[in-house]
């Protein structure tokens, strides 16, 4: 350690003020503190005992429990090609997950490089530390997007998330809206064709070399809830990719086509333990997206309309979409979801009623939990405002009665 | 019996480094003094010039804002010295002790006298620097009428004194005090839960807490019994300083001495000290620190103490003296990563968290380090989950951090004192330094409404 710390500040001449590469020196503070804890100690009148956490093991915490989720949704990108293509079965498990693997590092490599260069520029210009949120938002983006969405539009995406939605409020822990789900809201209605539809969930096409063959007949590229949306019927026969029919464990593992990360609800189930276990995500949000969701659904499914959606049993709406991705990875993020104890479970259990409602009542949306998040992030604060203003009127109440 | 309030919220932090239950010896030595900013709130005004004569009792300097508070000597002899920094700001004023406890005449306080008698007789004798005052957690001023006087008669910060030794034989001195106070307005002491010490206390409303730190903040306390409404003033004095005012009103003789607990993992021999406010520290820390140590000397508990050096005056207010590792010189390879086994931290994502849930009582030897950088408030519920008032603390800092005074009055400002933010300062992952914002926004609400 004394030889990095000797190293250090050898060097650190050069990037403060006045050195030759000044230009960097934000980038150069995030590097110092990523390698060695900073030391500097309490101020005289402050408290003489922190506790060990600060954002950046959050952060990292958060990644690292995304990570099930994202090495699932790799090995899926290259079940779903090879399904696609007629060879899944021939292909060994990692053909598949090394088709998944590259298909999806580079949009991971776009939105870091992208997003970090604007956090890294805006700590420069203000001269702050670095923010340690995008962290997390670079890992969700790629993985709540489908796997033929272009870079170039998730570059621009990523650019005007970070700009637009969190910068200009003043940065990490100032948003009001998820950036990970503005980016994909902006996808999502600046380039539509590219986010929804049947064509995009599944690469048909090969990766650098690797995966190629012909699309087979009779190919289906609609994710189950598309196949919902748009079913005849009032039930709805859910197939794969081939045109076989899927069964709730496929959907419950995630064999099943859809964005990235949201598949598997046991890889998600994993990054969940942990963050409940480690504290840092709200159980209380959580729980209640869960409560909110099913309850709807539950009264969808006797309320006797006639769509294939409200016919889903509501069980089977938590392993189709996003929804379980949303409820632990989205709605837990404590920066944008509702603030005070109380207000976690009215927020979290609207989040639920709101995304099955778009679910079931809204056509044009198959998916509803991104639309849900962000309507939910705009009134988490006035929910939060009545809760607190019910402490205020007890405190009024308190000072007239005496 | 005395009513029980049970406190679920807090933070318990086990140190390594608690005082034995012993008397160490420490000498009163030559130079006894005071820093005035240890009395918060205050413009000091010295009353002498160095190379008067000074008796116990003797008015050393008082509140040019209001006279009536004054600040007396704890010894006699002569005026040493006052020591001004910049802008002739006084940081400290010295006595030179000539051992000889010479007492002035100080009236008695007498029973049955009216309410104004009875804060003369304080002020004459200087006790009106003990006390302060809720809103804005100031020295209070000695015109004003309160609502109730709040004791904590507990404490349970990190390494805390133990009460219930250090005020053993005090118990009737702490209860003429009381019975004094009680004059004034009605009195109310917290006691933790299964007192002994306390357990008799009479003329007053007593109510036992359980829980953990801070439970023993006396504004966690007024909270959870009698909060205070707008317009209402409380005042609050500790334990050590009722005993004071008892010895003053019981034998009419002033006396200020008090036990000191001497702890932390780098003090050396850890023990309890029979010391004189005023005191200069390096009576009982000089060859006391752990050789070779890089130690931060801190006046008062870890979390709502400040730092302080070997040679400054033990201050009002504190029974406990810390000596913790300064921890400056330490790297910590990637410690966003690292499991981290000999860290506090109330996460589990911290081993040391993780095990210490699993085999209790396990301690630590923390260092002064801030461990973070400073963020944005980020995680939420973090600061509610250590404090047992009845106060949304995050919506409250973020009102102060505005400076929206109405906010600030709507959230229950005029409740809290910077102490009472120790708690959450301390597990706050975004390293906002809140004690700093409380005190701040207070001083600057104070200006603002005076």
């Amino acid at each position: 350690m004394g030889n990095i710390r000797k190293y250090i500040d050898k060097i650190k001449p050069t990037f403060s003020e006045g050195g030759k590469l000044s230009m960097f020196r934000s980038v150069f503070e995030g590097f110092e503190t990523f390698l060695l804890v900073p030391n500097e100690t309490s101020k005289p009148k402050g408290v003489h005992i922190h506790d060990a956490i600060d954002s950046k093991r959050i952060m990292i915490m958060v990644v690292i429990a995304l990570m099930p989720a994202l090495l699932f949704g790799m090995y899926n990108v290259g079940y779903q090609h090879y399904l696609a293509i007629g060879q899944a079965a021939v292909a060994g498990f990692w053909s598949k997950f090394w088709f998944g693997f590259l298909a999806v590092l580079p949009k991971i490599l776009v939105t870091y490089i992208v997003g970090l260069g604007i956090e890294f520029t805006v700590a420069q210009w203000k001269g702050e530390e670095i923010h340690e949120g995008f962290l997390v938002t670079g890992i969700i983006l790629p993985m709540i997007v489908p796997v033929d969405c272009p870079l170039w539009i998730l570059a621009i995406a990523t650019a005007f998330a970070v700009i637009f939605a969190k910068e200009i409020f003043g940065g990490t822990g100032m948003n009001i809206v998820n950036v990970a789900l503005i980016a994909r809201a902006f996808l999502f209605f600046a380039y539509p064709s590219k986010m929804s539809g049947d064509n995009v969930w599944i690469r048909t096409t090969d990766v650098c070399g690797l995966g190629e063959g012909q699309v087979i007949d009779g190919f289906s590229g609609a994710t189950p809830l598309g196949q919902i949306a748009t079913a005849p019927d009032a039930t709805a026969q859910i197939t794969d990719a081939a045109g076989q029919a899927i069964s709730t464990w496929d959907a419950i593992a995630g064999f099943i086509p859809g964005s990235i990360g949201e598949t598997s609800v046991i890889a998600i189930a994993l990054g969940a333990i942990l963050l409940l276990c480690t504290g840092i995500a709200s159980w209380k949000t959580m729980l209640s997206v869960f409560v909110g969701g099913g309850l709807t659904a539950f009264l969808f499914n006797i309320g006797g309309i006639e769509s294939a959606a409200a016919n889903l049993p509501w069980y089977e709406h938590f392993i189709y979409g996003g929804f379980c991705f949303g409820a632990v990875f989205m709605a837990t993020d404590p920066v944008t979801s509702a603030r005070t104890e109380c207000g976690k479970y009215i927020y979290g259990f609207l989040i639920g009623v709101m995304a099955i409602l778009i679910r079931v009542l809204n056509p044009g949306y198959p998916e509803g939990m991104m639309l849900a998040i962000l309507l939910m992030n705009v009134c988490a604060p006035l929910i939060d405002y009545c809760v607190v203003q019910s402490n205020i009127s007890k405190r009024q109440k308190r000072a007239i009665k005496k | 019996m005395a009513d029980l309030i049970k406190l679920k919220k807090g933070l318990d932090i086990r140190v390594e480094g608690e005082a034995e239950r012993e008397f160490g010896q420490a000498a009163l030595g030559d130079l006894v003094g005071f820093n005035p900013d240890d009395f918060y709130g205050i413009v000091p005004k010295p009353a002498l010039k160095p190379g008067d004569a000074v008796k116990v009792g003797t008015v050393l300097f008082y509140n040019k804002k209001q006279p009536d508070v004054k600040i007396v000597s704890p010894v006699s002899g002569t005026l040493e010295a006052i020591n001004r920094g910049d802008r002739r700001k006084i940081l400290s004023i010295v006595v030179r002790n000539d051992s000889k406890m010479t007492q002035e005449s100080i009236k008695k306080p007498d029973l049955n006298g009216s309410v104004e008698d009875i804060k003369k007789a304080l002020s004459d004798a200087g006790m009106f620097a003990f006390i302060k005052q809720r809103p804005y957690d100031v020295i209070a001023n000695p015109s004003d009428t309160p609502r109730s006087i709040f004791i904590s008669a507990f404490d349970l910060a990190p390494l805390a004194a133990d009460y219930e030794f250090i005020f053993k034989d005090s118990q009737s001195d702490f209860q003429n005090g009381i019975d004094l106070l009680a004059k004034i307005a009605p009195v109310f002491v917290g006691v933790k839960n299964g007192t002994k010490t306390f357990a008799n206390v009479k003329n007053a409303t007593v109510t036992a807490f359980e829980g953990k730190y801070p439970a023993s903040n006396v504004g966690v306390q007024i909270n959870n019994v009698q909060p205070i409404n707008k317009g209402e003033i409380v005042w609050t004095i500790g334990a050590q300083e009722v005993v004071y005012i008892g010895r003053f009103a019981g034998k009419g003789i002033l006396d200020f001495s008090k036990n000191v607990a001497l702890t932390g993992s780098e003090a050396y021999s850890r023990c309890y000290y029979k010391m004189t406010l005023g005191q200069s520290l390096s009576q009982i820390l000089d060859s006391n620190i752990c050789k070779g140590s890089n130690a931060t000397i801190i006046s008062g508990n870890p979390l709502s103490g400040s730092e302080t050096t070997q040679d400054s005056f033990l201050a009002p207010f504190v029974n406990q003296i810390t000596v913790m590792k300064n921890g400056s010189d330490v790297d910590e390879f990637m410690g966003w990563i690292m499991p981290r086994f000999n860290t506090f931290s109330t996460y589990s994502s911290v081993a040391s968290s993780f095990i210490s849930k699993i085999c209790h009582g396990r301690k630590y030897t923390p260092d002064t380090r801030i461990l973070g950088g400073q963020r944005n408030m980020i995680m939420s519920g973090e600061y509610d989950k250590v404090t047992p008032m009845d106060i949304y603390m995050e919506y409250l800092v973020k009102a102060i951090i505005a400076f929206d005074i109405d906010k600030m009055e709507a959230l229950g400002i005029y409740e809290v004192a910077p102490e009472d933010f120790a708690a959450a300062e301390c597990v706050c992952s975004s390293k906002m330094e809140l004690q700093r914002i409380v005190r701040d926004g207070l001083d600057k609400l104070q200006k603002e409404m005076c």
